[in-house]
């Protein structure tokens, strides 16, 4: 049984219908990646699965559907989403943005035991506490929002384009944490990405998404050996 | 000299009064991103609690106890009710229904309590005592001393709590901290019940200077926006130090340089200077759109 299934799932946002009739899998300790261009339907998948906007058809998470859960159920669940743009709290510390990635399983107790561990993997985030996380660069920002998203320690981390508009390095090292996490902790990751050579890199599987449908899906290496995709998306 | 601190200090009272209803305003703005219109009834509702608390026996400070407890459960069942259902909509709707309620909340207390004027009893005897040559009465420092010590009390919460942490995190980035598991909504309403009890601390301190009657509070309500306003309407800080700065500035003003009667407008023309010279005010920020 897969940790996560989407059936046939249809979301519009207005009269624009975004998605239509998306289905894909992610199995426990699996890292995934979802491609596909602008406007493809990608981030609105993400929403999808933790209850974002609306839509139809059906969404299971360790079995059960969570096709009707309001956002913080769906974080309840451990399911930890780090959005588009990041979602930090622009106005509050370095220190109070990773706490609040523990609020979902009791602040307190849960910070104290995550956060030597998540600190393990951005050691500089202790030296930089009291800084306001919007003076942060785009990078260190980034890393926050995962490190944050680690704290709740989440069965499943849904990643919005985490590599936009980040020197190669620094996607590089993030892209390494990723890994390390699936390998180490068996962390399963959805991974949304333009960037299909690193997400390919990372990933086990991947969906690639077009005009709101999964176009072509299958392992990594599949998908390298695709023509269509090679062209599209990888760009040799 | 010695008159000249004693017009500050007296000025300093009602400005507490001023920053305990400004930052009302504040949390809500934050909170919500309108400002809350019926912030002004919503006190005088509740101090008309107290009122009859204490005009059933009870003693002050427990009638004052309570009073806070009425307050905060009513707010929250103000935002739960009345602001829920509008919650997405457009601001100027959620502005409309927030004048709305300040019409229903005076016509309530109207009906409930009567429109003639009460006289409200003051915790603080009427005394006055010297430092250093300067008169200061009790009434004026208690006043000051139970605002600050709210804003203090309030301030702690939200520095040192987990919900007060939760509660910042709803104002900055509401989707955001959806994912993280928050309760948004209840976040709101919880914002809405501390605002209802800053504006009873403010009722419950005014009414003995001002008397209560239904209206009682809708010219602290306008000196609160003014004091909002110059401290900046996203600042909790700026509200506070907004507040005390312009009953300071009023009162000496209204002492040594305009009659008395040009008090209010004398608010309404700093309120006008922030808005045209800096309108983000001493603390605030301004607000940057992407179009």
């Amino acid at each position: 049984m897969p940790l996560l299934e989407l059936k046939d799932v249809e979301a519009r946002y207005g009269a624009i219908r975004a998605l239509h009739g998306v289905s894909l899998a992610v199995d426990e300790g699996e890292v995934v990646s979802l491609l596909g261009a602008n406007g493809a339907g990608k981030t609105t998948t993400l929403r999808a699965i933790s209850g974002a906007v609306r839509k139809t058809g059906d969404v299971t998470f360790d079995g059960r559907s969570i096709a009707r859960h309001a956002p913080e159920a769906v974080a309840r669940l451990g399911v930890a989403h780090v959005p588009e743009g990041r979602g930090l709290f622009g106005e509050l510390t370095v220190w109070d943005n990773l706490r609040m990635g523990a609020y979902v399983r009791g602040e307190r107790k849960t910070f104290k035991q995550e956060a030597p561990r998540v600190l393990g993997y951005f050691p500089w985030l202790e030296a930089r506490k009291n800084q306001q996380a919007g003076t942060l660069s785009g990078g260190e920002q980034q890393m926050l929002s995962l490190a944050r998203a680690l704290v709740s320690r989440p069965r499943l981390l849904m990643l919005d384009e985490p590599s936009l508009g980040l020197a190669p390095t620094v996607v590089r090292e993030l892209f390494g944490i990723v890994k390390h996490l699936n390998a180490e902790e068996g962390l399963s990751v959805l991974v949304v990405e333009q960037n299909a050579n690193v997400a390919l890199d990372a990933s086990a599987r991947a969906y690639v998404l077009e005009v709101g449908k999964v176009a072509v899906s299958g392992t990594s290496d599949e998908l390298r050996r695709h023509e269509g995709v090679r062209k599209s998306y990888l760009g040799y | 000299m010695a008159e000249f601190l004693q017009q500050v200090v007296s000025g300093l009272a009602s400005g507490a009064i001023y920053a305990s209803l400004a930052l009302a305003l504040v949390l809500i703005y934050r909170a919500t991103d309108v400002v809350n219109f019926s912030q002004g009834e919503m006190a005088t509702f509740t101090t008309f609690v107290a009122w009859s608390l204490m005009n059933n026996g009870l003693s002050y400070w427990p009638a004052f106890a309570l009073t806070l407890a009425f307050a905060f459960f009513g707010g929250v069942a103000v935002e739960r009710i009345v602001i829920r259902p509008v919650e997405h909509r457009p601001e100027i709707v959620i502005v409309i229904v927030t004048i709305g309620l300040l019409i229903a909340i005076n016509g309530l207390v109207g009906w409930i309590w009567g429109g003639e004027t009460k006289t409200f009893e003051s915790p603080f005897p009427n005394r006055t005592f010297d430092i250093g040559g300067v008169t200061m009465s009790v009434q004026d420092i208690g006043t000051l001393g139970v605002c600050l010590v709210t804003v203090l009390v309030l301030w702690t919460f939200f520095r040192f709590t987990t919900i007060g942490l939760a509660m910042r995190s709803s104002a900055v980035n509401p989707a955001a901290s959806r994912l993280l598991g928050v309760r948004v909504g209840w976040m709101l309403a919880i914002g809405w019940g501390f605002a209802a009890v800053l504006g009873a601390v403010a009722g419950m301190m005014a009414a003995p200077t001002v008397f209560l009657d239904p209206s009682m509070m809708l010219i602290i309500l306008i000196y609160a926006f003014a004091a909002a306003v110059l401290g900046g309407i996203d600042s909790p800080i700026g509200a506070v130090v907004g507040g005390l700065l312009l009953g300071v500035i009023v009162n000496v003003l209204g002492a040594y340089v305009v009659p008395a009667e040009l008090r209010l407008p004398t608010a309404l023309a700093i309120l006008l200077l922030v808005l045209l010279i800096r309108p983000q005010g001493l603390f605030g920020h301004l607000a940057v759109r992407r179009v």
